[in-house]
């Protein structure tokens, strides 16, 4: 099993009212110096079986025809390192 | 003989019922069409209407555009056939760029539904040649992801190509860029637009107007003069 993680970002010169949201909320919980805010997805994949080039050429596949709509965001996909997993669950 | 245009029920699709009543009223006959059936039903037209599909879940339209009867929409859109999408149907046509740009949440973040007044940009597609190009209609609004994106050259291709189908007068309910309502492709068979039509077509309800029925007469016309 190894986890493969896409993180889908607006593009950068795409409005994120959200993230302005957040951003605006900021200085009312006491964090100053926070000048922008964007938000975005993280998609975890589960991976039965090794994750090899093949398996990452298709999960780049996925992330580009569905994960992410590529006229307004962006992805980046990589490998979760298994040992930062096992330091996360314990 | 009469035309028969499809609607397509999606889980989430709100608007159907009203969308087969305004083909009926136009004098077309409704043909139900299901997600999950590849087959058209043969029919001449189809309308993705307005809800939500597969709870717009990733984003809006995103899962509908990959379900079996988009498959052949698709295909058959390529090859002429005219579609319109309304409201979650123009979402659904960005996703499976049949209409370029893309939808995104409104500037505002709330949903908003009002009467809106829109100008007909391009009265010569195969959805609005019932309108006069310049002619101002009010048509019902009703979304939270209406807010229409594309990148400056497409924006611009849009522009000089009359591509741009209607437009938002007076307010910009949603950030839209250019003020876009609604698109038409290079062709005029795919049409897509936020505002619904279908709730605008019978003086009883709405904006008591019935600024939407040409919409169906104009698809209508088109299909039997054909």
């Amino acid at each position: 099993m190894a986890r493969v993680v896409v993180d889908v970002m607006l593009k950068p010169e795409i409005l994120d009212p959200q993230g302005q949201a957040v951003q605006r909320a900021l200085p009312r919980l006491g964090f100053d110096g926070i000048s922008d805010v964007r938000q975005g997805k993280r998609f975890e994949l589960e991976v039965d079986g090794p994750v090899d080039d093949a398996v990452l050429a298709r999960i780049r596949e996925l992330a580009e025809s569905f994960l992410a709509n590529t006229v307004i965001e962006d992805f980046t996909v990589r490998v979760e390192d298994p040992a930062e997993i096992a330091e996360a669950v314990k | 003989m009469t035309a028969r245009i499809g609607v397509v029920t999606f889980p989430g699709s709100l608007d159907d019922r009203d969308t087969q009543r305004a083909i009926r009223l136009a004098g077309a006959e409704p043909v139900a069409l299901w997600h999950k059936d590849k087959d058209l039903k043969q029919v001449d037209a189809v309308v993705l209407c307005g809800g939500f599909s597969y709870g717009d879940y990733l984003r809006a339209g995103a899962i509908a555009r990959f379900s079996p009867v988009m498959d052949t929409i698709i295909e058959q859109a390529r090859a002429g056939l005219p579609v319109l999408g309304i409201c979650n149907g123009f979402q659904i046509l960005t996703e499976a760029h049949l209409l370029p740009g893309a939808m995104l949440g409104n500037d505002h973040l709330h949903f908003i539904c009002r009467d809106q007044k829109l100008r007909v940009e391009n009265a010569d597609t195969a959805w609005t040649a019932d309108y006069e190009a310049g002619q101002e209609i009010h048509i019902p609004l009703k979304n939270m992801d209406g807010r229409y994106v594309a990148d400056r050259y497409t924006l611009d291709q849009l522009e000089a190509e009359g591509r741009v189908a209607f437009r938002y007068l007076d307010f910009n309910p949603n950030g839209s860029l250019n003020d876009i309502a609604g698109i038409t492709n290079e062709a005029g068979n795919v049409v897509g637009l936020m505002p619904h039509p279908e709730h605008a077509v019978e003086p009883l309800i709405g904006t008591g107007r019935t600024d939407g029925l040409p919409f169906f007469t104009s698809i209508l016309k088109k299909l039997v003069t054909a």
